[in-house]
């Protein structure tokens, strides 16, 4: 049996990039999700898997180094929350347009500005719409617990890798200072220089050989005809994103007439909305979007038959209520039950509103 | 004589090194970019690193230096190149790692970078372009703007009371512990290439000795930011810019 132990969710973002082979690590502290880069430093993988751990002097410098080490083909990655993913958009924009694979983790707190240090669902439309200058998507995954805090790890840096693009773990305080029990998964290796010759040196910056051009990043593109076909190639890669990498979870929507649709954290307490309402006889089901780009359309398009209402349930003021406001199209009444600024609501609390809202 | 007795392997003095691609320079004639450009490609090819070397480039005019060396590239967002040398020289200890970048992507937009890579000590090299103006964009105040000097957003002269004063980021460089070598150069004729040469060759080898971060400055000219012809370019950054940002060695250990 695999081990488990007992660690918070920040801590298991840690532990997953020691355990599946991570290159290097480079980040800024910063409240809810400074354990990430403490237990990195603690646990010294320079020692063992010779993995680089680095305190940068900013999220700028932060993202930066990640360009950087991502243009060598490595495995790179850094971690945050909402202010300094703000500075660090400029950096993933810049990921996206030169086609790099890394990944940012987003412990989300409450905004704007400076904001709190509660958790928070706030940077939804910031992650999933762009942040950044120009048409680019993140593969954004939405982790519900610390175990998925571990696993998304290795799945987002597979998926990063996959279409040499950013991936982004978009978790908030909660997942990130909640403490549970982790599954530990078999390690990784790190890649070799061979292996990363192998699956990189089309375009990575690992030493011009005799046997190849010189490999150049960057994003700049002078010529507009030029940039809007690689801009279009750039569509395409989303769109075979969206076809083939949809992630969701459902808890009785087989004959749900009603259907809360809610992700991360509220995704766990929406679950037990579901059971108060089976109680009193109302057929209420749950949808998680494990994935947030690419988002579960089809999966929300074929439930809206056979429902009387959606309630998107967020930390923030409605943000991926638009999402699913575009998919049901007027077909089916979609309500908005949130708090904001750091509170998180009860089941009850979050009962209470549906209620309202289908009566 | 025949022009033919003439072209002989033996009679050979110069060539251009194949590291320096057959690509149309964007520079402006009279520009110190491209002489800096050939200075590094001769380097990489003498030392044999062709394999093993990775420059960074910035925003600016030097964008594009990744068009005319044939080594592999990496473009930065401005001012950050510091940061991706950083991460690829620690990754990939084993490669000769270096920065290229003009004076506003370096003392100004990216002076945060720039102090915090050399502070650490990073074992990479940082070619600094100052020319004391933005080229680029068509002739903007740059940070090393002399006090005086005629720029399309110091229409009247740089005022230090309007505009500041023009910042010596080499002299703050030098005194960081991270730094090894810090010294400031000029290529406006064969003497001073030379010595130009001989120090981007020691910061390179530098990188590979673990002593700190390397750090060149070349003063140079931009004579369509500056609207006067090479010659007389020269000249004024001679009278101007040398007595402001005396040439030579500030730290070599």
């Amino acid at each position: 049996m695999a081990e488990k132990i007992l660690m918070k969710g920040n801590e298991a973002i840690a532990y997953a990039a020691i355990n599946c082979g991570c290159d290097g690590y480079f980040g800024y502290p910063i409240t809810p999700q400074s354990e990430v880069m403490e237990t990195l430093m603690k646990e010294k993988p320079w020692e063992t898997t010779g993995m680089v751990v680095l305190q940068a002097e900013s999220e700028t410098s932060s993202i930066n180094m990640v360009y950087g080490g991502a243009c060598c083909g490595k495995k790179v990655m850094t971690s945050s929350s909402s202010p300094g993913i703000s500075l660090m958009c400029e950096g993933i924009s810049y990921l996206a347009g030169a086609e790099l694979p890394c990944l940012v983790v987003n412990v989300m707190r409450g905004g704007p500005g400076l904001g709190t240090i509660q958790p928070s669902q706030g940077d939804y439309f910031q992650t999933t719409k762009g942040g950044g200058h120009g048409d680019y998507r993140n593969i954004v995954l939405a982790p519900a617990s610390a175990q998925d805090m571990y696993d998304f790890v290795d799945l987002g840096f597979e998926l990063a890798f996959k279409y040499r693009n950013p991936a982004i773990i978009l978790g908030d305080g909660v997942i990130g200072q909640m403490m549970e029990k982790v599954e530990l998964r078999p390690a990784k290796a790190r890649r070799t220089d061979e292996e990363i010759k192998k699956l990189c040196a089309s375009w990575a910056t690992i030493g011009k050989t005799a046997d190849r051009k010189a490999n150049t990043i960057t994003s700049l593109a002078l010529e507009a005809d030029v940039q809007e076909r690689f801009n279009i190639k750039l569509q395409k890669k989303y769109a075979e994103i969206e076809a083939n990498e949809v992630r969701y979870s459902t808890y009785k929507t087989e004959d749900a007439e009603h259907l809360i649709v809610a992700f991360g954290c509220m995704s766990r307490i929406c679950e037990n909305v579901v059971e108060l309402a089976r109680e009193q006889g109302i057929k209420l089901g749950l949808l998680r979007p494990i994935t947030l780009f690419p988002y579960p359309k089809a999966a929300i398009d074929a439930l809206v038959p056979q429902l009387k209402s959606i309630m998107s349930v967020e930390l923030n003021a409605g943000q991926m209520i638009e999402d699913i406001r575009l998919i049901s199209n007027g077909r089916v009444p979609v309500n908005f039950y949130g708090r904001q600024g750091g509170m998180v609501p009860s089941p009850e609390e979050i009962f209470e509103a549906f209620i309202k809202t289908i009566k | 004589m025949d022009i033919k007795d003439i072209i002989k392997p033996e009679n050979k003095v110069y060539g251009k090194t194949p590291l320096l691609k057959d690509a149309i320079l964007h520079y402006c004639p009279g520009c110190s970019h491209g002489t800096v450009h050939k200075i590094i490609a001769e380097i990489i090819e003498e030392m044999g690193i062709q394999d093993r070397t990775i420059g960074i480039s910035p925003v600016g005019c030097s964008v594009f230096a990744y068009n005319y060396l044939d080594i592999d590239w990496q473009q930065a967002a401005h001012g950050r190149a510091p940061a991706l040398a950083t991460a690829t020289k620690r990754l990939m200890p084993d490669k000769y790692v270096f920065t290229y970048q003009g004076d506003g992507d370096l003392a100004s937009i990216g002076t945060a970078e720039i102090m915090h890579a050399c502070n650490r000590g990073e074992n990479i090299v940082v070619i600094f372009i100052n020319n004391a103006i933005y080229g680029m964009t068509g002739g903007q105040m740059a940070p090393t703007t002399l006090l005086g000097q005629v720029t399309a957003t110091t229409p009247y002269g740089r005022q230090a009371d309007l505009n500041g004063y023009p910042l010596k980021i080499t002299e703050l460089i030098a005194q960081l512990e991270g730094t090894c070598y810090v010294t400031r150069q000029s290529v406006q004729n064969p003497a001073a290439v030379r010595k130009t040469k001989k120090a981007i060759r020691k910061a390179f080898e530098n990188s590979m000795m673990k002593k700190g971060t390397s750090f060149v400055e070349v003063v140079s000219t931009c004579n369509s930011g500056w609207k006067i012809p090479p010659v007389q370019a020269n000249k004024w950054m001679e009278e101007n810019m040398f007595p402001f940002y005396p040439l030579g060695d500030m730290k070599d250990r």
